[in-house]
């Protein structure tokens, strides 16, 4: 496993994925930005990026750094991946072209307008639900009656898949992203219930058990035109539900969080809702990064930060550290600031494998956020909030709010 | 929002300074009438990601824009290749890059765009008519790479007038030459066959080639042939990069777009951010509505129907049809 080349570039030894930087993984990415461009990790023996340039330039770089071999830590060259690939995370052009290129149209902002008004009538129904106790003050966990109650009721209708076994799509989420990292405790819980997970994901791919109208039927509809094989059909519809759930649920969740801990930014956004909730939930996503690392491996030794990456070898990305790089953010790029131009961060990743559903997710967070601002005031935590834990996802398991009704 | 840094204390610049614009850095003589132009960046960047059947917009220093269809290697990230045919009526356009393109001299660039995009199949029938061997060309190496079943049947006038017959020797019996002045008409029922399912029909070249593939495939599913119609006109509407002005419709605020600015830059300098993202017409986060005004649309998402709906456009490329102005919902 050892090469020589890796040496060049200074080596950190902390565990990346050991529960206390999962719980916070601020100081080491503090760390490894400090260390140099390119960071060698001991505990994997690998080569890792933490600065915007050099995660940027990774990110885009299809050619040099390939996703078919796992974007995970496992080289699926080598190792045997847990569940069929995905068409689209793990797969390289030509064969990414066509899956993506249907999906993308599918879940584009042009397409998503039908989606618009309904999902703003949903939002404001869930938030009148959630309020209906309170006439002033009213305690909640956001987490599970807002950030994950949101997308469960808009997006398994939007993709048409039945209303039963709806409760699997977070725990297949979960395991799905902790298995990109190592066969930690978290990977090991998750391996009880995988299979069946995976099972049940499966089974709502099928055509016969998608509604006529939704995502996963227009996927269908794809290959009947021929634009995707039969066979490939099946596999996009997974990675709807594979990656469209829990990244939305933690990016809402982070929103929540970061505009019950600023009250400024919550009176800021309160002004001009509809203006700012696009810019309050990007920003959210770059201060947070719900989805915080993910790897490539080289196709051909690679300069990069003036080191080189050996063929054939994974470099771990850290995208929240990225997001957080006061070379591209500024001495405040720790600080969750609405007044700030989030774009062009990569909590959505960037280049050919840039999140397909992000238009979605945005959406989510617009009706939302839009739907609490009409109701609420201001809004402070109410309890400390607590961490969950996964290999790639930075998310609240618990987030204690206290709702000040307008 | 407040804030109205400067656009390059963010970084940005450094990110994409040259989104929209391309540097001349080869002209070769590819066959009789035809020109081969490398582009690229002009600060050495990855140039926007395409598959095989995209194409871009080229808007020349004589304000002419045409489009014409990538051909290179998309796994060289930082160049592409077209090729030009001289057309016999052409006054811009074509006769511009066959007798005052220089190396080294700029040119704007838009998309690509794809609408002949190559779709997964175990076995492909390519017909190229003359110059639309172009968009076959990456498709062919597409499908090796993949190693499915493929042939290509290639027609032009003479065989001097077809261009890239030493690239496509490489490929031995699955490619057939046929000029017009040695072999005649292109025997099309014959190189098609019977309809099969596992295989798709790619065709590319002038109307009465096309027009005869549609013929000949009328027994095929329509879902198995592929076609691009050579388009061989100067589009009109196509704008070099001129400023003109824009009214942001929530303040009532005009502003001019300079000429080596985006929307987006301009816009953010007049203290509006609109989020976006990949700044290269590709990921679709600037999407922003225009109210009044037609764009010049250089983004590589909207395809002719959204085009011809008129209702939105991407700030971080597109920009107004010259001597027009736009009003956005911003």
């Amino acid at each position: 496993m050892s090469a020589p080349t890796l040496g060049y570039a200074p080596t950190i030894d902390v565990d990346p994925f050991c529960d206390e930087v999962l719980a916070d993984p601020i100081p080491l990415q503090r760390q490894l930005r400090a260390a140099g461009p390119v960071v060698h990790l001991g505990s994997y023996d690998i080569l890792a990026f933490a600065r915007y340039e050099q995660v940027r330039a990774a990110l885009v770089d299809w050619q040099g750094f390939q996703s078919a071999a796992g974007v995970g830590l496992a080289n699926f060259r080598t190792e045997q991946p847990w569940r069929p690939p995905s068409l689209l995370l793990e797969a390289d052009p030509p064969h990414h072209d066509a899956p993506r290129r249907v999906l993308q149209k599918i879940l584009s902002p042009r397409a998503l307008r039908t989606l618009r008004d309904d999902w703003f009538a949903d939002a404001e129904a869930l938030v009148e639900k959630v309020l209906a106790d309170g006439t002033h003050i009213v305690e909640i966990d956001a987490v599970t009656e807002l950030a994950e109650a949101f997308p469960l009721r808009v997006f398994p209708d939007a993709v048409g898949i039945p209303q039963q076994g709806r409760e699997n799509l977070l725990p297949y989420g979960d395991h799905l992203f902790n298995s990109f990292g190592p066969r930690n405790h978290l990977v090991e819980a998750g391996e009880s219930r995988a299979g069946e997970l995976q099972e049940w994901t499966s089974a709502q791919c099928r055509r016969d058990v998608l509604a006529p109208d939704g995502f996963g039927a227009e996927i269908w509809a794809a290959a009947d035109r021929g634009d995707i094989l039969f066979d490939q059909a099946p596999l996009i519809v997974r990675s709807l539900l594979s990656a469209g759930v829990d990244t939305t649920v933690h990016g809402l969740s982070a929103v929540l969080h970061a505009l019950a801990t600023h009250p400024e930014q919550w009176s800021r956004f309160r002004e001009a809702p509809a203006a700012a909730a696009r810019v309050a939930f990007d920003e959210a996503v770059r201060w947070e990064s719900p989805v915080q690392v993910f790897f490539r491996t080289a196709t051909r030794d690679i300069e990069i930060g003036g080191r080189t990456v050996p063929e054939g070898h994974k470099i771990l990305m850290f995208l929240g550290a990225a997001n957080r790089d006061d070379r591209r953010w500024g001495a405040d790029a720790d600080r969750f600031d609405l007044g700030r131009d989030p774009s062009g961060h990569v909590g959505f990743g960037m280049g050919i494998h840039q999140c397909v559903g992000q238009h979605v997710a945005r959406l989510e967070a617009e009706a939302l956020l839009t739907a609490l601002a009409r109701r609420v005031e201001h809004l402070e935590p109410a309890a400390p909030p607590r961490r969950h834990l996964n290999n790639t996802l930075r998310s609240w398991d618990s987030l204690p709010l206290r709702l000040h009704l307008a | 929002m407040s804030n109205v840094a400067p656009i390059h204390q963010r970084g940005h610049v450094a990110e994409q300074a040259s989104a929209g614009t391309a540097r001349v850095t080869e002209i070769r003589r590819e066959a009789d009438g035809v020109m081969g132009l490398v582009l690229t960046d002009p600060v050495g960047d990855r140039l926007p990601d395409w598959a095989p059947g995209a194409h871009i917009d080229l808007v020349l220093p004589d304000g002419t824009t045409r489009q014409y269809s990538l051909c290179g290697d998309r796994w060289d990230a930082h160049s592409y290749r077209v090729a030009v045919l001289r057309e016999p009526s052409s006054r811009g356009g074509s006769a511009f890059v066959h007798d005052s393109l220089r190396e080294g001299d700029l040119v704007g660039i838009g998309g690509p765009r794809n609408n002949f995009a190559l779709v997964p199949a175990a076995r492909y029938l390519f017909v190229a008519g003359g110059i639309g061997i172009t968009p076959l060309l990456p498709m062919i190496a597409q499908a090796e790479l993949l190693g499915a079943d493929w042939n290509l049947l290639y027609g032009g006038r003479t065989r001097t007038s077809m261009a890239f017959l030493d690239e496509l020797g490489r490929y031995g019996e699955r490619v057939r030459v046929e000029p017009q002045d040695e072999s005649g008409l292109l025997d099309l029922p014959a190189f098609l066959g019977e309809p099969r399912e596992d295989t798709r029909i790619y065709a590319c070249g002038p109307a009465p080639l096309l027009d005869a593939l549609a013929t000949a495939a009328a027994c095929w599913p329509s879902s198995s042939v592929r076609t691009e119609r050579f388009v061989a006109r100067d589009r009109s509407d196509g704008g070099s990069d001129t400023s003109f002005e824009l009214t942001l419709a929530r303040s009532g605020r005009t502003i001019v777009v300079g000429r080596s600015e985006t929307v987006l830059e301009a816009v953010a300098a007049a203290g509006v951010d609109v989020l976006s993202s990949c700044r290269q017409g590709t990921c679709g986060t600037c999407e922003t509505t225009v109210l009044v005004g037609r764009p010049d649309h250089r983004d590589s998402i909207l395809d002719d129907d959204d085009r011809q709906a008129g209702d939105c456009m991407f700030p971080c490329v597109s920009r107004a049809v010259p001597g027009d102005r736009l009003v956005l919902d911003l």
